[in-house]
């Protein structure tokens, strides 16, 4: 495994590394370790300071909190904020900050995010069921007849994607581009902050700079145009502001739904009794689903620090960033009966995987949408599956946690 | 004696979701669309005043054990 610039962890309590491989390839293991060890809130000086709160009471009341933490910096990246700024004095900061409205604070959030839920309600996403219906069979039709498939590079990868770039109004040949995107933003926060990287950036940047120009001259019924014509206080919304959005729809909306559903299928594959009882009652799909949300949230946000303080017997400093991981909070025994057991027919499930508090995902509708028609035409397709051992399945690195690669032997097709 | 349609109507069971608190995640909307409906930023509310059909108390007490910001109260 590929180490990052801090290089390896010598104790995860008190040098954890988020963005190191090994973190995301064995996290049950790490955070269990942490809490048999009296560890609630491990801390890490990599990152230029990160602390990582366990417990679901812990992440809840930092996630209610926006006044002590801040959300200007959802993803942890090597550069403070303040030292961030400096190399970009143009970059929005709070209370609205660079990907509005998830960097946003309030007041400011609340206008900004009301903005975008219309379009994500469920009775607006409910329509989209045949469009990834049709996506979801194309890439199974598209395999062909081969024994031997990546379930994660031939399905789960597209899927998010194609839904975002049609509702944003990208063009779905750069699909490609906005995977690569991801793993630049998300999985790459640990490597060199080089000149291939920044160049990276850079070509990102003029991608989308170009998108709404193009779309300011010619409007479209999209999210894009929807944007552009968008008022806040009584204003246009800033060209800055509809450009973190958008970079913020198409990074959030690709490679959370995509490990969501890549998850699930791992679990299918690996336990046999679990597929079979969702193969002969589809109709238990969309509880098993919640399941698969809480044992294998995606997701782990972040906040800023705004100001010294003692939190729970720590002292953090202003600027220190804070993780918070949904899915540890998920796996809290004071919140679920034996959190550590995936029960596909749980039906107290109230996880926190699409997070808590005023930030709930605003996509977490169309997510659990994908996710019930991508797992439903899987199993109507591929009744009968398993794990190809001759391969290893590969785990994303970063805050957002996923298979990259899934070697399904295909036993039985429909 | 006491009149038996107020008495039932009284001891039926009533949901309410604290608007402050919903964030919208829509759990008992698609747990139970017989008692709860979202408006069109995709927040819920409770249907009929809240009033559960005593068919419906099961599902009315598995969308209070699924909301994930203990949003929903029920009232006996």
């Amino acid at each position: 495994m590929t180490d990052t610039v801090y290089g390896p962890v010598t104790d995860w309590a008190t040098d954890f590394d988020h963005g190191a491989p090994e973190y995301n390839a064995n996290i049950h293991q790490i955070w269990d370790d942490l809490k048999a060890a009296g560890c609630p809130i491990a801390h890490t000086e990599r990152y230029g300071g990160v602390w990582l709160p366990l417990t679901h009471d812990l992440v809840k009341e930092i996630a209610y909190d926006p006044t002590r933490f801040s959300s200007l910096t959802p993803v942890v990246q090597q550069l403070k904020p303040s030292q961030a700024r400096e190399l970009d004095p143009d970059a929005l900061g709070a209370p609205i900050g660079p990907v509005p409205p998830i960097s946003s604070d309030p007041p400011f959030h609340a206008d900004a995010r009301r903005i975008l839920l219309p379009a994500f309600s469920p009775k607006q996403i409910d329509p989209w069921r045949s469009e990834v219906e049709q996506i979801c069979n194309k890439l199974i039709d598209d395999m062909g007849d081969a024994d031997i498939i990546d379930a994660a590079v031939q399905y789960t990868q597209h899927i998010p994607v194609l839904v975002v770039a049609q509702m944003v109004g990208l063009p779905l040949s750069d699909a490609d581009r906005f995977r690569s995107w991801v793993d630049m933003v998300l999985g790459g926060i640990g490597a060199e902050r080089n000149e291939e990287r920044l160049a990276q950036f850079e070509a990102m940047d003029a991608y989308l700079t170009k998108h709404i120009e193009d779309h300011i001259e010619n409007p479209r019924d999209d999210l894009t145009t929807y944007l552009l014509n968008s008022e806040i206080f009584g204003e246009k919304l800033s060209p800055r502001h509809v450009f973190g959005t958008i970079l913020l729809l198409i990074i959030a909306g690709i490679d959370t739904t995509w490990s969501g559903i890549g998850s699930s299928l791992w679990h299918l594959a690996s336990n046999p009794v679990d597929r079979r009882r969702l193969v002969e009652n589809p109709e238990k799909i969309p509880t098993a689903v919640e399941e698969f949300l809480r044992a294998y949230a995606p997701v782990t946000m972040a906040r800023m620090v705004t100001d010294d303080m003692e939190f729970h017997g720590v002292h953090m400093k202003k600027e220190d960033r804070v993780l918070l991981p949904f899915p540890a909070a998920n796996r809290d025994e004071k919140q679920f009966a034996n959190p550590a057991v995936v029960d596909i027919e749980r039906e107290e499930n109230r996880h926190a995987a699409f997070g808590l508090g005023i930030h709930r995902c605003i996509g977490s509708n169309l997510a659990r949408l994908e996710m019930n028609v991508a797992i439903e035409v899987f199993l109507k397709r591929f009744p009968d599956f398993e794990l190809d051992n001759s391969e290893q399945v590969t785990w994303s690195s970063g805050q957002v946690r996923g298979p990259r690669n899934l070697p399904f032997r295909i036993n039985v097709r429909a | 004696m006491s009149n038996p349609l107020v008495c039932s109507y009284a001891m039926r069971m009533r949901v309410h979701v604290d608007s402050s608190k919903c964030q919208g995640h829509n759990r008992c909307y698609a747990l139970a669309p017989e008692l709860f409906d979202v408006d069109d930023l995709g927040n819920a509310f409770e249907l009929n005043d809240g009033v559960v059909p005593a068919a419906l108390e099961d599902k009315a007490r598995l969308a209070v054990a699924n909301c994930p910001e203990f949003a929903i109260t029920i009232e006996d």
